[in-house]
């Protein structure tokens, strides 16, 4: 049998840089998991439709099930395990613990770096759906932090502590 | 999923001369074809990475908008100039997908995305669209989410973007580049119907790439917004969402614009009703009677008539809201 098509690529990953050559169709998610063995991200759907994938490329937050590993040459990728300085935790992995906001944990990493980025896009002031004054200025409301968050599930249902939590991390 | 070659071109040029080979599919944010390529429904030989050609600006030149056909969504939903002056556009946008979708679905790819019709998506059924010929069990089938203006025998699928409809009603238009030259498109002529050939969604050439659009930036459009009717209250596709323009003077209606989405193959233009508008008091029994008359074309299945009534109520509210109603 021939050998699937692939290419080779640069990535850094949580600031180590890796030479990688991969099959064609392997996605960020598998990449990390079953290459880099880096399995705080975890896989829920693999159609982008639950967030569990959600980890930075290039600090903007990204479901890793839709994206090609080889399409990211030169770019910079930050997991979950990539965000605590040493022993220090980063500020939502910080307020996650502090309001309990998980229970069996699977979709927290996909949580957590979805908050990093969103806290980032509102710190930039983009608006979102539930924004009444598009040209406004934006905060970190309930509402707000629902809407910004959509696009992780949590099948516990930890809604309530997760959105205690990105408001907590905000401040 | 099936094996590919992969290429990342460094140029239009050849970007468009590997696209002209058949069995080869362009890749911008890939948040549709990745999926559709693992699903099985896309089995491309070779994919091209347009990704990084697609020009990410967006500038503001001789009254118009020109977005290049790499903006980001969630870049484009933020753009000042956005935000102020084509608000149904920056509303469809931050209506659609998730906050990480938006950060990689690009302008380009955004306007070609495929339907989210079920039997589509499953390559183990037969689907007019997927594999011409085969046939369209959502006639008969699941139609709840599908189709209720003009849609033919042969499918019934729909467009399901947002960014598109909000596009229509702006007046926006496509540009393009094919190996014989560039190209412009208007937004509504961009989607087409079904009719027979249903396996075709655009009329974009094939093998050509979009570049960019333009939107022209007029004070109806500064007067514009977008409404999204779905199952949930965020992340989901529309069941019926509205983009819509409207200018009034003395009680008067100067001007108006109204698109369906999520309810045709493409994004539905309300000729009829925006002509019983125009120059009409701008009052909900005008925008009823016009909608109604727009909606008399409704062709709906045993599962999605509620679709009609419930573009009917979302159409009235949204230019009740525009003319200065709270709706
Ligand atoms: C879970 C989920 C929920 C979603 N919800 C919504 C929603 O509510 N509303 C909505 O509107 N959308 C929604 N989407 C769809 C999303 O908006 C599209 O997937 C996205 O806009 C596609 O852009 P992309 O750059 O990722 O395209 P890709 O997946 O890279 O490409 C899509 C298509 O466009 C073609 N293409 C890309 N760029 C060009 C170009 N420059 N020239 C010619 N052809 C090109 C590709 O060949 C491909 O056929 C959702 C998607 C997912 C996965
Ligand atoms: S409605 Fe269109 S896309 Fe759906 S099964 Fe029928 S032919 Fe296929
Ligand atoms: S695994 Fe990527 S969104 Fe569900
Ligand atoms: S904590 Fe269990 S899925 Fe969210």
């Amino acid at each position: 049998m021939t050998q699937p098509p692939a290419s080779a690529f640069d990535l850094t990953v949580n600031g180590t840089r890796h030479a990688l050559t991969v099959d064609n169709r392997t996605s960020l998610l598998d990449l990390l998991r079953e290459r880099l063995r880096l399995t705080g991200t975890k896989k829920g759907c693999d159609h982008g439709q639950c967030g569990a994938c959600t980890v930075l490329v290039d600090g903007r937050r990204t479901n890793a099930c839709l994206t090609l590993a080889v399409t990211l040459d030169g770019r910079e990728v930050t997991t979950v395990e990539g965000l605590a300085d040493g022993d220090d935790l980063h500020p939502v992995q910080q307020a996650f613990l502090d309001h309990d906001a998980f229970q069996c944990g699977y979709c927290t990493p996909g949580q957590i770096c979805s908050a990093v980025g969103a806290l980032d896009e509102l710190a930039q002031g983009w608006p979102s759906h539930v924004t009444d004054d598009l040209t406004g200025e934006v905060e970190p409301s309930a509402e707000e932090v629902r809407e910004r968050m959509s696009g992780n599930l949590c099948r516990c249902g930890a809604y309530a502590h997760i959105v205690t939590a990105v408001q907590e991390a905000a401040r | 999923m099936r094996a590919f070659d992969y290429v990342r071109p460094d140029t239009e040029d050849e970007a468009l001369a590997l696209l002209a080979e058949p069995g080869t599919s362009a890749l911008a944010g890939g948040t549709n074809l990745v999926d559709l390529m693992r699903l099985g429904v896309a089995r491309p030989e070779r994919v091209v990475d347009v990704d990084r050609l697609g020009s990410t600006e967006v500038v503001e030149r001789d009254g118009s908008l020109w977005i290049g056909a790499g903006v980001r969504n969630s870049d484009l939903a933020a753009h000042p100039v956005v935000r102020e002056r084509l608000p149904a556009l920056s509303r469809a946008l931050l209506a659609a997908a998730s906050g990480q979708l938006r950060n990689r679905a690009s302008t380009g790819g955004n306007l070609l995305q495929r339907t989210r019709c079920v039997y589509f998506m499953d390559p183990t059924k037969p689907c007019n669209k997927r594999e011409p010929g085969t046939g369209c069990p959502a006639v008969d089938g699941l139609s709840r989410d599908l189709a209720v203006l003009g849609h033919s025998e042969h499918c019934i699928a729909t467009h399901p973007g947002d960014m598109s409809v909000a596009l229509v009603a702006l007046e926006a238009v496509v540009h393009v580049r094919t190996a014989e030259g560039d190209l412009s498109i208007p937004a509504v002529d961009f989607h087409r119907l079904p009719g027979d050939e249903p396996h075709r969604d655009t009329n974009l050439p094939a093998g050509a790439l979009v570049t960019a659009v333009e939107v022209p930036l007029t004070p109806l459009a500064g007067r514009s917004t977008y409404r999204k009717a779905r199952d949930r209250r965020s992340f989901a596709f529309g069941l019926v969402t509205v983009a819509a323009a409207l200018t009034v003077e003395d009680g008067v209606v100067a001007d108006v614009r109204l698109v369906l989405g999520s309810v045709a193959h493409k994004p539905w233009r309300a000729t009829v009703a925006e002509d019983a508008i125009r120059g009409r008091a701008a009052s909900g029994s005008v925008f009823d009677d016009a909608v109604r008359a727009e909606l008399a074309a409704a062709r709906p299945t045993d599962q999605n008539a509620f679709k009609v009534e419930l573009a009917r109520r979302l159409s009235v509210a949204t230019l009740h809201e525009l003319a200065g109603g709270r709706a």
